[in-house]
């Protein structure tokens, strides 16, 4: 290991512009007369357009042009596509209806977006907005699962008249039935996996901007994947062709998964600064930010485990409900299904599993993809399913999953939900998540806490995570409409600094640091002298963009890919100068040597000599030393960990604290630990965030009622413990390095593990289950009941 | 309407033109292009605006510009000086409080000001303080090491 | 914000006359409360009377066996003030739960009282503490101060000046926060005042209230088991999606019992 190579816990290269407040996010930026667009925003759920009165916002001094959606189908405005189709059970297609950026005839969630106003100043925008008169013909609407299931509930969608998007189903039915018939035990659980509103501290920002000398446009915009928005809005919505189009998206205030996303604003912005000629910038406040990013999760699911008679798990059958809004977002169909179901295996090995998953509309924003995305749903159920399973018959937790792990010599397993795991030891994190969490001492702490009249307990999960969607053409055959590869240039300098360019994008994962470590440890070279370029299109030869937990085991491994075609390349180049042959030169500490004698040439007067190619094989070599490459990966990847909660509950108010918390994650090869460590810690606080404080409501009528910091809790520094964590290493079998990937982990374990947590210290009281979030006073509420039943069956 | 407010920013005087309803932030950010302090919220509970006024941390989308009229105003931009970084920042560096920085100029400017009320704070009372200042990244958990470093480091 | 007129007025009675002449003015105190809700474009003032240049309005006074603060204190000076904090400690600890550390460095009694937001710690404080709102014009006692929802007994343009806490036997707050606001979804101050118990409760109703039945069973035995047993009317309390009346309810007696505990340390 170098010092700041692969394995350092490396301070982060671009930690000097955040802490000095130098940072530049989208909102920091303003170009040359600027227009302000504030988008009007439907106040209701469902109703019927009838007219727009635009004068009197016209006629406001400073305002230039109010658009609607009509401005929109006039110049032959697109919908705003979906990236994933999904099939039902038939193999017929999903519904599919169209995405308006501006709502010409009906709205469909309160949020959706009706009219932008394009004013001199932010505040005059917004002034008018007040004076379009917008005729609306209020319709019926469900917001709910539960309400767009009912019987006769109002329509999101006259082509999907029962609000089923798509009924899929993954799995052998038949198999399964078999092994329910034969099971000695059933143990089911009904889940309601609660709506989550991602809030990035940074609002999403547009800035569009047209240059009608060269009809281009420049799009500014706060997203994990500026490529992807380039074609998505390129060809799909506005028609501009790529090389008409530059995406840039600068420092980006955080994204789990939001920001993936191709948002209506980021088309109309665009749009719009061509119709008036002008940039045109739009900032989220919060509120909209609510009623606007795409939502998570929000699921309800009924699932039985059938069990032999010495706990064997012989087969899992699951039936859910996914909620994907009014609108299918960008990936919204793939989260519920090939994000969620290909999951439910878990880390056991249990031969049989079906799951049928109906997608369905309803008056609400739009559903995607939210850290995690999928797995954490699937985590969450099959955990609790896992530990009520335990209790009722009797089995150890801990036992009852050792006994049905995929074992350490079981790799690759191929599960009965279309994935391989190509490798992990889950008996291995389990041992060393209780040695540190001391889980033999618990029973003391247990007994500490009952005299202080609280209650503790300790519950644990288990967490397979799927990284980096791959190959491309199975994901292709499963209804993902681009490509899943990532592309990475290792741009040598003359003087031997190298520039990396990636297609992921760093908004908040280190890649500047991590990535140069990469190049550090391959190449030698200084760690100040490397610098990592991303986010903008205009320079980055293609990119799919950071989400999934895939920048380093795909975009990394392009890199890794791009970095042995710079090596090949340079050890021909110092053949040359050192007048040997290729075969025998090799790399050592930024040097390269003919082998086994002490003739060398350091790297820099190789990239030297490829751009001031004077003694250089030309007739056999290009000059330069710039190289880029394009990974596909060959299987998903398969980062797994086991973690453990305990909990102290105040029975008198129901309040939940976190004690202790314990992750013990295989990540495969870590590049940077420190910056690992914060990932988990992060993602932990967000599991935790959905299990203790977080959830997202809408009235019967469909408005929003969490719409505010006031209402939506956020997880604050008081809230948290600190959390313990360590790794348990085995290596992805399938790429170079042997990395799987660590952002989504701490959100997919932490949920079950808090919950089984919770329900293990209200047991003896007889509860078995509390919902998410477990507010106080629904644990309280828990409490209450059963002492109440315990009295009437007394 | 439009008026002329003047206050002194990290140590030098400024003035700009602005509305009665021009928020203070909006007023650093907009008119003095001093965009290190962010807007993360509209409900005055982020923390992301986080500076300081005559000495004490305010939310900065929560005040008028016009109420700052002759204040002593401090943001990020005026924490390091002559180029060399205030061991607050420093410590955020060395202990990985911050992952995508959006929060960071608020964590520190609210950091400061505890530690200047406080100057050995003990864990619980940082992350007590910390609750306006939201962070979707970290856990919080190497803002607070940071916190405490920062303060160790400010003391000796 | 809608546009408006901004004054900063030097003293209480050009501030009174700008009030006067201008029908749709609001006073601006901290504006903890007053500029979101503006920033949401829920309140329309014409003009803006921020008092903060009125240098009498702002301090801490220790006058006998009473403690007085300027309308204008921020919630940090009396939380961090050490007359406060030996006189009548609850009170500190109470300033010291508002809001957030920045909420507390701007926001002031006089603002929180004249709102009367239903989950605000101040009133609490002044109807458990059987404290004095003294106004430009009067003094009004606690218990006839709040009226209902965000209503109190102060007149049109009527300006707080200070508040007069009598320094209490013994006194204590306890205050279970809402986990996103950290407003109070319930709050109660108990003290033993020289008039006897008393039981004053916030973020449970429409305003804060004293909770009679609380009193009369700690005017018998000042002990948090006095209250064992006791249940409170859930009837007319608050319902949001924080927390159900019946919860609510539930809580008042538990904070109650927590702040007699506290107070009897």
């Amino acid at each position: 290991m170098t010092e700041n190579g692969i394995g350092a816990a490396v301070r982060r290269k671009e930690d000097h512009r955040f802490i000095t407040g130098q940072g530049q996010y989208t909102d920091d930026i303003n170009r040359p007369n600027q227009l302000y667009a504030h988008i009007i925003r439907s106040p209701l759920p469902h109703a019927r357009i009838r007219g727009i009165e635009l004068k009197a916002a016209l006629d406001m001094p400073g305002v230039v042009a109010v658009l609607t959606g009509k401005d929109m189908v006039d110049d032959g405005i697109g919908g705003l596509p979906c990236g994933w189709g999904v099939n039902n059970k038939d193999g017929s297609p999903m519904t599919e209806p169209g995405h308006p950026p501006l709502a010409a005839d009906t709205v469909r969630y309160v949020g959706d977006q009706v009219a932008v106003v394009l004013a001199d100043k932010r505040s005059i925008a917004r002034d008018a907005a007040e004076l379009v008169d917008i005729d609306y013909e209020e319709l019926p609407a469900a917001a709910s699962l539960s309400a767009a299931s009912a019987e006769a509930a109002p329509a999101v969608w006259e082509e999907a008249p029962d609000n089923v998007c798509f009924d899929w189903e993954i799995g052998d039915a038949a198999a399964t039935d078999e092994a329910f018939a034969s099971a000695a035990h059933v143990s089911s659980i009904d889940i309601v996996n609660s709506r989550l509103i991602p809030n990035a501290i940074e609002p999403r920002v547009a800035i569009g901007e047209y240059d009608s000398g060269r009809d281009e446009y420049t799009l500014y915009t706060t997203s994990q994947n500026p490529h992807v928005i380039r074609m998505l809005m390129g060809a799909f919505v506005l028609s501009i062709p790529e090389h008409k189009l530059r995406i840039i998206a600068p420092d980006v205030g955080g994204g789990f998964g939001s920001k993936i996303c191709h948002y209506a604003e980021e088309a109309i912005v665009t749009w719009a600064s061509k119709r008036v000629n002008r940039p045109v910038k739009w900032t989220a406040d919060r509120s909209e930010s609510f009623m606007s990013d795409a939502h998570g999760r929000d699921h309800i699911s009924h699932a039985e485990l059938a069990l032999s008679k010495d706990g064997d798990f012989l087969g899992l059958r699951v039936r859910t409900k996914a909620n994907l809004g009014a609108y299918l977002s960008t990936f919204g169909p793939a989260v519920p299904t090939y994000l969620y179901a290909t999951l439910l295996a878990g880390t056991y090995k249990t031969p049989a599993i079906y799951c049928e998953v109906k997608g369905m509309f309803t008056h609400s924003v739009p559903v995607d993809s939210y850290r995690g995305a999928g797995r954490p749903e699937a985590c969450y159920l099959l955990e609790r399913l896992v530990d009520r399973a335990a209790r009722e018959t009797g089995i150890d937790p801990l036992e009852i999953r050792r006994r049905n792990f995929i074992p350490r010599d079981g790799f690759p397993y191929q599960t009965p939900v279309l994935l391989e795991y190509d490798s992990g030891d889950y008996h291995a994190c389990l041992d060393k998540c209780l040695e540190l969490a001391d889980y033999k001492g618990f029973e003391k702490r247990r007994a500490e806490s009952a005299e202080r009249g609280k209650l503790r307990g300790v519950g644990l999960s288990t967490y397979i995570e799927a990284c980096g969607i791959a190959p491309s053409n199975v994901a292709g055959a499963l209804g993902a409409r681009a490509g899943l590869y990532e592309s990475g240039t290792i741009r040598v300098n003359p003087t031997g600094s190298v520039t990396v360019l990636t297609g992921s994008h760093s908004h908040g994962q280190g890649h500047e640091t991590t990535f140069a470590q990469l190049v550090t440890e391959a190449l030698g070279v200084d760690f100040d002298n490397v610098d990592v370029v991303h986010g903008d299109t205009g320079k980055i030869p293609f990119g799919m963009g950071t989400y999934g937990s895939r920048s380093l085991a795909v975009g990394g491994m392009a890199l890794m890919a791009a970095l042995e075609k710079i090596k090949t390349k340079s050890r021909k180049i110092a053949a040359h100068l050192l007048e040997a042959s290729e075969d025998d030169v090799e790399f050592v500490d930024g040097q390269l040597r003919v082998a086994g004698t002490d003739r060398t040439v350091s790297f820099g007067d190789v990239a030297l000599a490829a751009y001031v190619p004077h003694n250089y094989p030309l007739d056999v070599l290009e000059p330069g030393l710039d190289e880029t490459a394009f990974y596909d990966p060959k299987n998903w990847t398969f980062p797994a960990g086991c973690h453990i909660c305990e909990v102290e509950i105040d029975p008198d108010t129901g309040v939940v604290e976190i004690d202790r918390f314990t992750a013990a994650d295989d990540f495969g090869r870590i590049i940077n630990p420190m910056i690992v460590e914060g990932q988990v810690h992060g993602g932990l606080t967000q599991g935790i965030g959905q299990a203790l404080y977080e959830q997202c409501v809408y009235d019967d009528s469909g408005q929003l009622l969490t719409g505010s910091y006031m209402d939506y809790c956020m997880p604050k520094a008081d809230n948290l413990p600190n959390f313990e964590v360590t790794t348990n290493t085995t290596l992805c079998t399938h790429n170079v390095l042997g990395v799987k990937g660590c952002g989504e982990a701490g959100t997919i374990g932490s949920t079950p593990a808090v919950i089984n947590a919770v329900v293990d210290a209200l047991s003896e009281l007889g509860v078995n289950d509390v919902p998410i979030p477990a507010t106080p006073e629904r644990v309280w509420d828990a409490i209450r009941t059963a002492a109440h039943n315990r009295a009437v069956s007394a | 309407m439009s008026i002329t407010v003047s206050f002194t920013l990290n140590g030098e005087p400024v003035s700009a033109e602005v509305d009665n309803h021009t928020l203070l932030v909006e007023m650093i950010r907009d008119q003095l292009g001093r965009t290190g302090t962010h807007i993360g919220c509209d409900t005055s509970q982020c923390g992301a605006c986080v500076i300081h006024v005559d000495g004490r941390s305010v939310k900065s989308c929560t005040m008028l510009a016009v109420q700052a009229e002759g204040a002593d105003v401090g943001t990020i931009e005026g924490v390091a000086l002559n180029g060399k970084l205030h061991p607050m920042q420093e410590a955020f560096r060395e202990y990985h409080g911050l992952q995508c920085g959006f929060c960071t100029p608020g964590m520190i400017m609210s950091a400061l000001d505890l530690v200047q009320q406080n100057p050995d704070p003990s864990e619980q009372e940082i992350r007590q303080w910390l609750v306006g200042n939201l962070c979707r990244c970290t856990g919080y958990q190497n803002i607070v090491r940071a916190v405490r470093a920062g303060a160790q480091a400010m003391r000796s | 914000m809608y546009e408006f007129q901004y004054h900063r007025p030097a003293s209480i009675d050009e501030a009174k006359k700008i009030l006067a002449d201008n029908d749709e003015a609001i006073i601006l105190a901290g504006g903890m409360t007053m500029l979101p809700t503006m920033k949401l474009r829920l309140a329309r003032p014409s003009d803006l009377v921020d008092l903060s240049a009125i240098d009498s309005l702002r301090g801490i006074r220790k006058d006998g066996k009473t403690i007085e603060i300027g309308a204008m204190t921020p919630h940090a000076d009396v939380a961090g003030s050490s007359v406060v904090q030996s006189e009548i400690p609850a009170l500190a600890d109470l300033a010291g739960m508002i809001g957030d550390a920045q909420v507390r460095n701007r926001g002031t009694i006089g603002g929180s009282l004249s709102n009367s937001d239903p989950a605000a710690d101040y009133p609490a404080a002044v109807l458990g503490l059987n404290a004095v709102i003294k106004t430009d014009t009067r003094e009004i006692a606690a218990d006839d101060f709040f009226k209902d929802l965000f209503e109190t007994a102060l007149g049109p343009n009527e300006i707080i000046q200070a508040v007069r806490f009598p320094k209490p036997k013994r006194a204590a707050y306890a205050k279970f926060p809402n986990p996103a606001s950290r407003y109070a979804v319930v709050g109660v101050m108990i003290a033993e005042t020289t008039d006897g118990i008393r039981a004053a409760v916030t973020g449970a109703g429409p305003c804060a209230f004293r909770a009679t039945e609380i009193e009369a069973a700690l005017a018998k035995d000042f002990s948090a088991t006095a209250l064992d047993g006791l249940t409170f009317d859930a009837g007319d309390l608050n319902d949001d999606l924080h927390a159900s009346p019946e919860y609510r309810a539930h809580l008042v007696i538990v904070m109650a019992k927590r702040a007699v505990a506290a107070a009897s340390v």
